[in-house]
């Protein structure tokens, strides 16, 4: 059999979850040059929040596919909350104070929230499982693709067409637009640039909750700190794609994903690598490819060399 | 202005601290009047949250109910016992943390654990010093008791450790035996998690494996950790192996079996003790089913003599279950509790008690809950009971119990 389509789509999948993340980071630093740090535990806390609309809320034995929406929804909420609150009483503050100020609040924001859950989520010390769609797997020539998957291969591009909509289209995404190339004439021409940064955060805290749904069904179970591991690659594919740029996000997390499974399976072929392949190294590889990118073209994959501001 | 509030601030932290060591000084002479007992803590170290913990507060609950026995028989005359439990997080610098912190308490005379070997090289050294005696209940990896060289020369390194555990070179053999002779696999892929457990289970399997005429497929690494194995996924399938062997713990197997099954690959993941928990069955759902694990020693369910202990645990509002090492840990601290009541008499610790205790360990016999409690010159148990589980209807269910001498 050949690998290498089953890898190809192996690494779309991965990579569409790490997209839908590194769009909030991008589009938060986009308009206000911050690194949301705590935006991996913004993800994770939208896995807990689907979790818990799914426990909690829903009457046993629900079918998944009524309790899916209502998990998205739930995820959505919280996450949109926890990132607007933390803009609110964590960023806000502190905006206008050196760089290096609001990027200390974000680590310490990522630790509170995952000790948060850590401590009051209830068994969430460890693994909890997540519900499973109770479909697939499906095959598709050689390819096979799990339920899990497939949600995400649907739910990514859903979600980049109606960004790229409302950016493009809307009254506000040109007002977003606007406020990411000069904040200050911006609110000269009546933006609200409070609102605008308000707006980016919440996009940025649902789409993660959406890739934290993603994960759940994929891997089956979710864990206080997943937001840590899967926070800082999608990071990576941001800066991958260009920072600021959310097309430069999906295709950022894409490559990245790619180059993880394609690391996994055939580095150790190459003759004189066996030692350095396996998917052991498959996160050395994709630092290795980040390192390259930064250093032969340090604006990213797409985005564009903008001039310091004045 | 400015200065008066420092003012304000420095006595109100002043007074507040004087209240608080106030409270704890009050708190200590409390204590000493209340009990008349002599006070002897049992320690116990074991992963109590993360990664693991399922396996690790088993451990604590088996050793918390062979204390309130103790207690309750009065086994040792003028002595209360109590556990301190502390959590190492399957992390080895956290242990060796957990480890000083038990010796320098007097009150300490001996320690059940860790879970991991890893951990537990990190600890041995520490326990050794002090003369305290240490017995892990799940410890598997052969050089903890024998030495670096196990393979060649044996010789044991502390002689403050011991284990209620038989060890990895007879589980991966035993495992390996059971696959082609039993199963009649031919083909097998091996994947381990790099760590001193996993790594160790993972060859000796391949060892015992290719010895009995079997294939190695291929053969992969993962991280503790990680969360996608789709890629590793797609390279079994190629491999054409029709059994995957993983070297590791239940955190990263389950979520391989789940991808593997997801992934289309219908054949069985076999792995070691480390695999074999209830948890894993959860996480996995029915793509657990048909996976094999091996584990120590014989099911603590199917023993009589564990009957009384399983009545008790389930009645204790213990947390979880007892797990793998519930029964074990019992023994383990049966075994330091029946040491103890040779060297403490009347409620009095002699001078030199913790060295004592470790002499008494190396000599005890009694018949545990989980099978005769023995152990050799490396501080090795001397029950050599091994088990393999499969997963049938969603739930782990013996099929083939034995002994392995290599």
């Amino acid at each position: 059999m050949n690998t290498l389509p089953q890898q190809l789509a192996n690494g779309l999948f991965l990579g569409s979850m790490y997209g839908l993340i590194a769009i909030g980071y991008t589009m938060v630093y986009g308009i206000v040059q911050l690194i949301n740090f705590a935006h991996g535990e913004i993800f994770m806390t939208g896995g807990f929040g689907a979790l818990t609309v799914y426990l909690y809320v829903l009457p046993d034995g629900t079918s998944m596919w009524i309790a899916l929406p209502a998990m998205l929804i739930g995820g959505g909420l919280v996450a949109v909350l926890i990132a607007v609150g933390a803009e609110r009483f964590a960023y806000r503050p502190l905006r206008g104070a050196p760089r290096l100020a609001p990027l200390i609040t974000a680590i310490g924001l990522s630790l509170a929230l995952q000790q948060a859950v850590f401590n009051w989520y209830p068994n969430a010390k460890t693994d909890r499982n997540f519900p499973q769609i109770d479909a697939g797997p499906w095959h598709i020539g050689s390819i096979s693709v799990s339920s899990g998957s497939l949600f995400v291969i649907v739910a990514a591009p859903l979600c980049m067409a109606a960004l790229a909509l409302f950016v493009s289209m809307s009254r506000t995404g040109r007002a977003m637009q606007a406020t990411a190339q000069d904040p200050d004439t911006a609110q000269l021409m009546g933006i609200d640039t409070n609102k605008i940064i308000v707006i980016a955060f919440a996009i940025g805290g649902f789409f993660a909750a959406v890739a934290a749904v993603s994960y759940g069904l994929r891997y089956g179970s979710i864990q206080y700190n997943m937001g840590f591991q899967m926070g800082l690659k999608a990071f990576t594919a941001a800066v991958l794609g260009g920072i600021g740029n959310i097309y430069g996000a999906m295709i950022g997390g894409l490559v990245l994903g790619l180059a993880e499974t394609m690391a996994t399976s055939y580095i150790d072929g190459i003759p004189g690598m066996q030692q350095l392949g396996g998917g052991g190294w498959s996160s050395v590889w994709a630092f290795v490819l980040l390192i390259l990118v930064l250093l032969f073209r340090p604006q990213g994959l797409v985005g564009e060399r903008v001039a310091d501001r004045a | 202005m400015r200065q008066r509030s420092l003012v304000i601030l420095t006595s109100v932290l002043t007074t507040g601290a004087l209240t608080l060591t106030a409270c704890g000084s009050r708190d200590n002479s409390g204590d000493k009047s209340s009990s008349s007992k002599t006070e002897i803590i049992i320690g116990v170290d074991a992963p109590l949250t993360g990664q693991n913990s399922a396996t690790g507060l088993g451990i604590q609950g088996g050793v918390q109910i062979a204390v309130d026995d103790a207690n309750k028989n009065n086994t040792v005359p003028g002595v209360t016992f109590k556990v301190q439990a502390l959590d190492d997080k399957a992390i080895p610098a956290s242990g060796q943390q957990n480890a000083t912190a038990l010796v320098n308490n007097e009150k300490v005379l001996g320690v059940v654990g860790p879970l991991n070997s890893g951990v537990a090289t990190q600890m041995q050294q520490v326990f050794a010093t002090a003369n305290l005696v240490e017995i892990s209940p799940s410890n598997t990896a052969p050089e903890l008791t024998q030495g670096k060289n196990w393979q060649a020369s044996k010789s044991r390194p502390f002689k403050t450790y011991f284990r209620t555990a038989t060890t990895d070179a007879l589980q991966g053999g035993f495992a390996a035996e059971y696959a082609s002779s039993t199963l009649k696999k031919k083909n097998v892929f091996v994947v381990d998690d790099k760590q001193t457990y996993g790594a160790g289970l993972a060859k000796l399997f391949k060892a015992g494996f290719t010895k009995s005429g079997g294939k190695v497929a291929g053969e992969d690494h993962v991280n503790t950790g990680d969360t996608d194995f789709s890629a590793l996924v797609t390279k079994i399938k190629n491999s054409k192996a029709d059994l995957v062997y993983y070297g590791g713990q239940y955190d990263e197997s389950e979520k391989l079996t789940k991808q593997l099954k997801d992934g289309g690959v219908k054949i069985p993941l076999f792995g070691g003790d480390g695999m074999f928990s209830d948890t894993y069955i959860q996480t996995a759902g029915k793509t657990s089913e048909g996976d094999l694990a091996t584990s120590v020693g014989q099911p603590v369910d199917s023993l009589p003599s564990a009957a009384d202990f399983i009545k008790k645990y389930k009645a204790s509002g213990l947390k979880g279950d007892y797990g793998t090492y519930g029964g074990y840990s019992y023994d383990a601290a049966t075994a330091i509790i029946k040491a103890i009541a040779n060297v403490v008499k009347d409620g009095k610790v002699p001078d030199g008690a913790r060295a004592k205790i470790v002499d008494e360990v190396q000599k005890t016999k009694f018949e545990g809950i989980a099978g005769p409690v023995s152990f050799d010159e490396y501080g090795d148990t001397t029950n050599k009971q091994l088990t393999v589980y499969q997963v049938v209807n969603g739930k782990w269910k013996a099929v083939k119990s034995g002994t392995f001498n290599g």
